[in-house]
Formats: C-alpha cells, sequence, structure tokens
C-alpha cells in the first residue's frame, strides 16, 4: 500500500507524488515487529492508536491480526476510558501514541486511570529528542519526562531490540500489579533507521 | 422531562445490561433509585465514558452495554462519536441527558442550548441508529427497543436542567470499580466454560511471587 508521509502526524493516503513510507521514512519494520511480538506474549489483545510515524509498522500489524482488537483513536484520551472498559471486562491492552499524544491524554490519565486505579501500558513514541529534524516536535521533547515524573508514573526506555521483550513483559506486570498507567518511551535509536 | 423519570422508566430494562454512567446529576440520580453491581459511575473524567462503554463492548460483544452521558461530557469528547460509529458496536446504547447546561457547576448554558444538535452530530458521524426524546414514554421505549436491537444506537433525551440537592453518595468510588469489575468477571466465569488463553487467570496461576 502506497502512503505518502505526513510530516507530523501519520500518514495519508495515495496522492500526487506518493511514496510508500518505507521509502520516504526509515522507520524500523523490524524492530516494530519485535515490539508488536512482547505486546502478543503479553496477552495484550486490544490496541488503541492514533498514528504517528514511528508507530506506522506497529498500527499496520495490529490491524492485519486477526487475533487483535485494533481501535483507531480521534484523540488519545479516549483510549484511557477505551482501555479501562478493556480492563473491566478482562482483557489486556496496550496505548500506542507520540508523546504530544500523552501531553493529550493526561486529564484522563490523572482523573481516570489514577484515580480509579486503571492498568494502562503506554507506548510513547518519544520524539523531539536529540536528532530531531521537524521543528514542531521539540517542545515535547523538552517536557515528556518531567511530565512523567511529576505525574509519577514509572516508566523506562525502549532502546535496543535485545531488551524489548524483558521491558514490555516487566511493564505491563508492574502495570498489573499496582493498577496504575506505565510508560514506555520508544526511542530514536529503536525506531529509526538511517 | 425530567431526567430522574426518564432513569426511573428505565431501570428494569437496565437490569441485564453493564451500565456506564457520567458524574454528578445522572451518577446521583441512578444511585438514588438503588444502586447495582452492573452500574459504573465515571465521577470524574468528563467525555470518557462513551470511551469506557466502547471498550467494554469491544471487549464484551455478547453483553449489552449502556452508557449515560451528558451534553457537557459529549461535547468534550465529540470525537468519541466517531470512533464510536467507526467500530459500531452492536452491542452498545448511548444515551445523551441533554440539559443544555453544566448544572453541577452553576448551570452554564452549553453549545446545545445555542442550537448544537447532537442527534445529528452522531447521525452525521455514522452512528446507524439515533433519536432525539423528550417524552418519558417515547424515551424509555426508544431505549428498551435500542437494548433489544443488534445496532448502536445513540438516543438524546432532552431534559429539564434540575438534578439532586447533592453529589456526593457513600459509595467510594474505588468500591463502585471493584464491585463493578467483579461483577462482569461473574458474569464472564458463568458463560465461558473455560478461560481463554492469555487472560489474567491462567498467567496469575503458573507465576510464583516473589516474595
Amino acid at each position: 500500500m502506497a502512503v505518502t508521509l505526513e510530516p507530523d502526524r501519520g500518514v495519508y493516503p495515495d496522492s500526487i507524488g506518493a511514496v510508500t513510507v518505507e521509502e520516504a521514512m526509515p522507520v524500523s519494520a523490524t524492530n516494530s515487529k519485535i515490539i508488536y511480538s512482547a505486546l502478543k506474549q503479553c496477552g495484550v489483545r486490544l490496541v488503541s492508536a492514533l498514528p504517528e510515524t514511528w508507530l506506522v509498522h506497529l498500527i499496520r500489524l495490529a490491524d492485519e491480526d486477526p487475533e487483535m482488537t485494533l481501535v483507531r483513536l480521534a484523540k488519545e484520551e479516549e483510549g484511557v476510558g477505551i482501555s479501562a472498559g478493556a480492563h473491566f471486562a478482562g482483557v489486556k491492552s496496550a496505548m500506542l501514541m507520540q508523546n504530544h499524544g500523552f501531553l493529550a491524554a493526561i486529564n484522563g490519565i490523572v482523573s481516570f486511570a489514577h484515580l480509579y486505579k486503571i492498568p494502562l501500558l503506554m507506548l510513547i513514541s518519544y520524539r523531539g529528542t536529540f536528532g530531531e529534524r521537524d521543528p514542531w516536535q521539540t517542545q515535547g521533547g523538552n517536557v515528556t519526562e518531567p511530565l512523567l515524573r511529576a505525574l509519577c508514573i514509572p516508566y523506562s526506555f525502549l532502546n535496543s531490540s535485545d531488551s524489548v521483550e524483558q521491558r514490555i513483559h516487566q511493564a505491563q506486570t508492574l502495570a498489573e500489579s499496582s493498577l496504575q498507567p506505565v510508560a514506555l518511551l520508544l526511542t530514536r535509536e529503536l525506531m529509526w533507521e538511517e | 422531562m425530567l431526567r430522574i423519570d426518564c432513569l426511573r422508566s428505565i431501570y428494569a430494562d437496565l437490569e441485564n445490561c453493564l451500565v456506564v454512567t457520567i458524574m454528578g446529576a445522572v451518577a446521583a440520580e441512578l444511585q438514588s433509585l438503588g444502586h447495582r453491581p452492573n452500574f459504573f459511575y465515571l465521577q470524574h473524567a468528563m467525555g470518557l465514558a462513551s470511551s469506557t462503554g466502547l471498550g467494554l463492548a469491544l471487549s464484551l460483544p455478547h453483553q449489552k452495554i449502556v452508557v449515560l452521558d451528558g451534553d457537557g461530557s459529549l461535547l468534550m469528547n465529540l470525537g468519541s462519536l466517531s470512533t464510536m460509529a467507526r467500530y459500531a458496536p452492536k452491542n452498545l446504547v448511548h444515551v445523551v441527558f441533554d440539559n443544555e447546561s453544566l448544572l453541577s457547576v452553576g448551570g452554564f448554558p452549553t453549545a446545545t442550548a445555542a442550537g448544537t444538535d447532537l442527534e445529528g452530530v452522531a447521525r452525521a458521524s455514522g452512528v446507524p441508529r439515533t433519536a432525539t426524546l423528550r417524552s418519558v414514554d417515547t424515551f424509555q421505549r426508544s431505549v428498551a427497543d435500542a437494548i433489544a436491537a443488534h445496532e448502536l444506537s445513540t438516543i438524546i433525551a432532552k431534559v429539564e436542567a434540575a438534578g439532586p440537592a447533592v453529589y456526593v453518595t457513600d459509595l467510594a468510588l474505588l468500591e463502585n470499580r471493584f464491585q463493578f469489575a467483579r461483577h462482569i468477571q461473574s458474569l464472564k466465569s458463568q458463560s465461558l466454560p473455560a478461560p481463554r488463553s492469555g487472560a489474567l487467570s491462567s498467567r496469575r496461576g503458573n507465576q510464583q511471587p516473589e516474595t
């Protein structure tokens, strides 16, 4: 499927001069598969997502997987409610979002997930850090970790293919035992190949 | 039309549904009619009751889910209508009490007071079954029909901007949350012959505690 890249968030369908996202942006398909497999291993059966360049392969994998329910969102905060509903129903879920999507979800995280002790497994693409070329991503990069700390959300990094499986498993284990949101920051080292 | 009369009229219809309400008057009035373990009152996070209903509906396709929403909450998350319509779970009934007001914080008029038509938004978003009701009788029939139907529905009830004197009840938020989840677990154990692989229970059963 040919898609052109929208430079900020996500991709658009075929248009004039279309190139595939793989040609336009070297997002790691291999590491996306490793992440996706780890989520499946952990029993995740529902994924909510809002498209973001680094997440295109992950979202495609979820979309193509008959065992996975993919919920494409209008805004990331919806994902908090959807994951809460899934949790009540005994279904394990994960949220795929950009760090700006995390910013957009904060009220839901505090006034639902924290207030009602809902486990959330948040995979957040860590844009706006060293190597970022898009000027519009840079403020979000500055505030992501300070906000996670301010919200007392335990977090770690997905920065090496070797440790992805273990770290996702550990993050989900903590989310389920503590009944709270946890975050894994997807780094450029893992997601970007150039 | 009063919301409490609407709630009383559908109370019996809610018995075998999982019900998610918004905060404030809807939660307090439903509780005043008698709390049940299948009722979850989302006492904050305005806008996310419909998303919670969607998560439940997609995860429990054989269980009827009813969301009791309000105009103020829905206007905070209008995108939820488009997300619900996109997946259109056939077991989800979305009821919106539209009093054209943010009643619990002093009665400030919402956009529906100025003409925003939430049924129109729902229909244009792609919700297959929509209605706007102004009498208790037609409201009750509409909700009962929607629960019986196999189609996503959004039902707007135009109600007066009046509510209970107090909003805080003696049901603790976490007590409600854990009771609701436990109730769903018991429904699943009644209807499912064996736990699904990868489900919480089977994983837990295989793991030894560290201490």
